[in-house]
């Protein structure tokens, strides 16, 4: 139907999914797209449109860069066209540089953050390894995470990539904030830094060395005073991770 | 020996009733004592008179459950819990009434039922309301989980407001007889509703509000205290029983919302007498309420059978409270974050209890205009039994059947409680990151206003201490372990025992295990369960200690998702405390990153000093793999994570030792720098990665004084377990006994005691030897707690609290202190601490 249209005539005519629209090679966002949208309006995750989407992608690679989820696996197409809208005008509302990217100091903005105590490092969560700058795909990535798992997807096949909203990639984005060092555990030290922007200062610093010790004991079964990933998913085994890493706007 | 009989009866007790709820039991032997009394007098003598039940037994159990209903939770939930009460209840009620007039209609129905329309759905809006005491008898034992519980809960208190409408209303269309109701009549009806119910919890606000000013102003009479707290819930009751407004809903709103600014006003003790005596007072109700139904069921002069009325009754309202819960569930669903999934709807449907609202209701009728009053008194207790009995027997079975999603009763691990937090922050983080302002903007929107006027105006002054909880439940703990001593009367204990509620982190796993192996082996030695008992006892009272430290020092996260039932509020002054305190450290980290990143300089530092620490192996090396000629834009995790190292142990280093100083002139500089300007607010400015050596225990003689205990343990850790073992270097286990064994002569424990008290607490030995390096930091932590805090926090104002304290922290230290002496000990302990008992709990 639809998804058969795209290929055949995407040079010159004009489309919009998702809001954004596209003449050509021309781009533009769901702002300043006339006739308003939605042609594509929700993009729900069916193969069809998915496919039709990545082969419009691909002949576009600047229309790519501002979508969001162009991600291979079909799973984390399922937003809105309204979020997405509303998540990209946050965007460019939070992107003072107006250059397309975010910095560092763009988040450090926001005020609520600065009062947050993990907040840098939720900030740095946004950025990928060694960059400084974040464009809007990999905004949407992140917040990706928060997505609730819905019923349908629950039941999903289990060959297709797991969608970034499974429980393991919610606890992955949690086990990275404390893990600084890439190395898979959360030592002492770095549980120890977390600890201390967690707590207020009036707990010394020997009650949170006992605290930190008594969370790597309960935690660590293999000996090594760390905590690993399947440590920290098994110690976290009975907490709804599902339902507390998630936001309903991103529904 | 001679307790073994009443042993027997306990244990029996306690198997009959984790099948059999409290509330059938209670029922059944209403049942036999009526019987009893019936065949004795030949009448029935004694009745569930509806006055009594209205005026004196149900305010207490509708207080209880608003004093005590996690506020938080409720709120949340409130959307779900009204469309359930209201439309849920309206819908039972008039399909309930209309199917019962259509099997009357097509004649199934015996001819005495002389009833028309108006009767029926009289009847169904009696008998549709779910009954917030036989449901809370239930379900609090089957412990299904929290959201399930209050929105179930919630529902049936608030349904009473329109029941009693409707059958208010209905009543009134009977009494005129159906033919002179007017189309006005039924727009007063409506109407009435929303000011029956609205007006109730007006009234209940109203009272709260009264409560909560007067319980400012108690001050030097203390004792009274608890008084105001029934006597104002109960005017509020009766004032709306008075203006025939609901009461239930002014009860429960009442409690509901005075609960924050009277807790915080009252003293410890009033609050402990308020809580001892509302539980107490709801529950001999209930026995009450549940006796008279058994009774007054015997009394078969008022009944009138009809089978057909009976059957169609029970059906209709399980079919019908299950359609309606699965129709609003779909809608609700559509809003939910975590929609209500099919086995949930079961047990909500399922858990459609009738109870005594319905009874005393339906007595209340009047025969003379009610014709066929009799007929619905025998069907509503037969529906009262049916559900309290069958469904009330059946449903634990059901909900494990299910696997409905249990309240798990496991005290929340360390991790968990700190991973949670964690993750409230991320999402808080999230969500503005998001820009994305829900229904929870309006409750920070109503926290800011109370913050700003209403806490001012409500709250003592002193109420806005800081950290008092904690504080709270640390002296409640120290008491407790020295009352259970006391009580064990030392034939238990030897006198280096004392130091065990004092002792170091275990961990539950290891601990667990042994009790469960003292349990099965029940060898001789150990067959004194109360010394098993203790010992798991005070596990889980370190554990309190432990989160209640972390639950009163841990950042509020700025939306909590889950409401808990014992932190309901976060004291104003402590969030903006908290604000800044966060906003500091912060833009302290902030301005560090931007300075490394700027001058590039303390990757390498960070770096040398890194590998200074033994522990840091890991860390030092994944820096050693950073590129150092990295461009100075880009900031990773790894960098900002040095640069954080960095900083912290110098931190600690200028704090306490002045070793290896002079090769970071640089970075010591900017350290000292931050933490000058940050000195004035902070007691350590710093994220210290190492346990400071800055508190050390005041004599070397205390710490030697402490170590029996370690020892006492350690050398009997070898023959617990391989398990255990196997990580406690042998020539440490040498070492250990060498150096306790002078001081073991002098505290030794009693020779038939050692077995069971050395192996429940050997378990966790090795973990806290494999801490040797600094032995005292894990060692004694709830003391270092107290003597820390103490010396740290002077000018913070727990200070004013101190003087009230000391005594209460007295007996835990002086216990330590002097473990090897023996019986006097103890004695010196009693002194202590019969006072405080009463405030114990």
């Amino acid at each position: 139907m639809m998804g058969d249209a795209i290929p055949a005539k995407e040079a010159d005519h004009h489309y919009r999914i998702m809001g954004f629209c596209c003449r050509g090679s021309e781009i533009f966002t769901p702002a300043t797209c006339t006739p308003p949208p939605p042609l594509f309006g929700v993009c729900k995750g069916g193969t069809r449109r998915v496919e039709a989407l990545q082969h419009f992608l691909s002949k576009s690679v600047a229309f790519a860069e501002k979508l969001p989820f162009v991600c291979k696996d079909p799973t984390c197409l399922i937003v809105s066209h309204s979020q997405i809208t509303r998540l990209y005008s946050r965007f460019t509302s939070l992107d003072k540089g107006e250059n397309g990217t975010l910095s560092r100091e763009d988040f450090q903005r926001i005020p609520e953050l600065a009062i947050n105590p993990l907040g840098d490092r939720i900030i740095n969560a946004f950025f990928p390894e060694g960059e400084d700058q974040v464009n809007f795909r990999g905004f949407m990535r992140t917040l990706a995470h928060f997505r609730p798992i819905e019923d349908n997807e629950k039941s999903k096949d289990q060959n297709g990539p797991e969608p970034l909203n499974s429980r393991s990639n919610k606890l992955h984005f949690a086990f990275r904030l404390y893990d600084l060092d890439k190395d898979d555990k959360i030592s002492r030290d770095e549980l120890l830094q977390v600890l201390r922007m967690m707590v207020g200062v009036n707990i010394s610093d020997e009650q949170l060395g006992s605290i930190a010790d008594r969370t790597i004991q309960e935690a660590d079964q293999d000996g090594d005073s760390a905590i690993s990933f399947t440590e920290f998913v098994k110690v976290l085994e009975k907490v709804d991770v599902e339902q507390k890493m998630s936001i309903r706007f991103l529904h | 020996m001679a307790f073994e009989p009443s042993r027997r009866v306990f244990q029996l007790s306690r198997k009959v009733t984790s099948v059999v709820p409290e509330s059938c039991l209670l029922i059944l032997l209403g049942l036999g004592l009526g019987g009893i009394v019936l065949a004795i007098a030949k009448r029935a003598e004694y009745q569930l008179e509806p006055s009594m039940f209205f005026l004196f037994l149900l305010p207490p159990i509708v207080l209880d459950s608003g004093y005590f209903m996690p506020s938080r939770l409720f709120f949340d939930n409130l959307g779900a819990i009204l469309t359930y009460a209201v439309i849920g209840t309206l819908w039972n009620s008039f399909a309930t009434g209309a199917a019962l007039w259509g099997v009357k209609q097509a004649g199934l129905m015996d001819a005495g039922v002389d009833a028309g329309l108006m009767d029926f759905l009289l009847f169904g809006s009696l008998i549709s309301a779910v009954d917030p005491v036989a449901v809370l008898a239930v379900f609090e034992e089957v412990h299904i989980n929290e959201t399930l519980f209050i929105i179930v809960f919630g529902e049936s208190l608030l349904n009473d407001a329109v029941t009693v409408v409707l059958y208010k209303v209905f009543n009134s269309f009977v009494e005129m007889g159906p033919a002179h109701v007017q189309a006005t009549d039924y727009l007063k009806g409506v109407a009435s509703f929303f000011v029956v119910s609205l007006g109730g919890a007006a009234v209940g606000l109203l009272f709260a509000f009264l409560l909560a000013l007067i319980t400012r102003f108690t001050k030097r009479v203390r004792i009274i205290e608890p008084l105001f707290v029934f006597l104002l819930a109960y005017m509020a009751y009766l004032a709306a029983e008075m203006v025939s407004l609901s009461s239930i809903l002014a009860v429960t709103f009442c409690g509901i919302c005075c609960k924050k600014y009277v807790e915080a006003n009252i003293s410890r003790k009033s609050r402990t007498t308020v809580k001892y005596t509302m539980k107490t007072l709801a529950s001999s109700s209930e026995t009450v309420i549940f006796m008279f139904l058994g009774i007054s069921a015997v009394d078969t002069s008022k009944w009138a059978w009809d089978t057909a009325l009976v059957l169609g009754t029970l059906l209709f309202i399980l079919l019908f409270r299950a359609v309606g819960v699965i129709l609003q569930t779909w809608v609700l669903n559509r809003f939910r974050l975590t929609p209500l999934d099919r086995i949930d709807q079961v047990v909500m449907s399922y858990g459609g209890l009738r109870g005594a609202v319905a009874f005393a209701l339906v007595i209340l009728l009047d025969g003379d205009k009610v014709r066929a009053k009799d007929y619905f008194v025998a069907t509503t207790i037969v529906v009262v039994f049916f559900t309290v009995l069958v469904q009330g027997l059946t449903i634990k079975p059901l909900v494990k059947w299910l696997k409905v999603k249990r309240s798990d009763h496991h005290k929340p691990t360390l991790n968990e409680e700190l991973h949670e937090h964690a993750f409230d922050h991320i999402l808080a983080a999230v969500e503005d990151v998001v820009g994305h302002h829900g229904y929870r903007y309006w409750r920070d929107r109503w926290e800011q206003f109370d913050k700003r006027y209403l806490s001012q105006l409500l709250m003592r002054k002193s109420a806005y201490r800081l950290k008092d909880e904690i504080w709270d439940v640390y002296c409640k703990l120290n008491i407790r372990d020295a009352i259970s001593f006391v009580d064990q009367g030392g034939h238990v204990l030897s006198a280096s025992r004392l130091t065990l509620p004092s002792m170091p982190s275990r961990t539950s796993m290891s601990e667990s295990s042994v009790t469960n192996l003292l349990r099965e082996s029940g060898s001789g030695a150990c067959l004194d369960l109360q010394v098993i008992d203790t010992v798991r006892s005070r596990r889980d009272k370190e554990d309190a200690v432990m989160h209640h430290v972390l639950c009163g020092s841990l950042y509020k996260p700025r939306r909590r998702y889950k409401a808990s039932y014992s932190r309901h509020f976060i004291s104003p002054s402590t969030q903006e405390r908290q604000d800044k305190e966060i906003f500091q450290q912060n833009m302290k980290r902030r301005l560090e990153t931007f300075k490394s990143t700027k001058h590039n300089v303390c990757s390498a530092k960070s770096k040398a000093r890194l590998k200074k620490d033994g522990r840091k192996k890991k860390k030092s090396a994944a820096n050693a793999e950073l590129p150092n000629g990295k461009p100075p834009r880009s900031v990773t995790w790894q960098q900002t994570a040095a640069v954080l190292v960095a900083v912290d142990s110098d931190d600690e280093e200028s704090d306490s030792s002045e070793t290896e100083k002079e090769e970071d002139e640089g970075i010591v500089f900017i350290a000292r720098a931050t933490d000058a300007i940050l000195q004035g607010k902070k007691a350590s400015g710093s994220l210290d990665v190492c346990p400071s050596p800055r508190i050390i225990p005041p004599s070397p003689t205390s710490a030697e004084r402490e170590l029996p205990w370690k020892g006492d343990r350690g050398d009997l850790a070898v023959y617990i377990s391989s398990e255990t073992t196997k990580i406690v270097p042998v020539d440490m286990q040498a070492a250990w006994k060498q150096s306790i064994s002078s001081l073991e002569s002098v505290a030794s424990p009693p020779g038939a005691e050692p077995g069971p008290h050395a192996k429940t607490v050997a378990g966790p030995a090795p973990e806290e030897r494999q801490m040797m390096p600094e032995p005292r930091t894990c060692f004694q932590f709830p003391n270092p707690l107290l003597r820390s805090s103490r010396s740290q926090s002077a000018g913070s104002p727990e200070r004013t609290e101190q003087p009230e304290l000391q005594p209460l922290m007295a007996p835990d230290e002086h216990g330590r202190m002097s473990t090897s002496a023996g019986p006097s000990n103890s004695r010196w302990l009693i002194q202590f601490n019969r006072p405080a008992r009463f405030s114990d709990g």
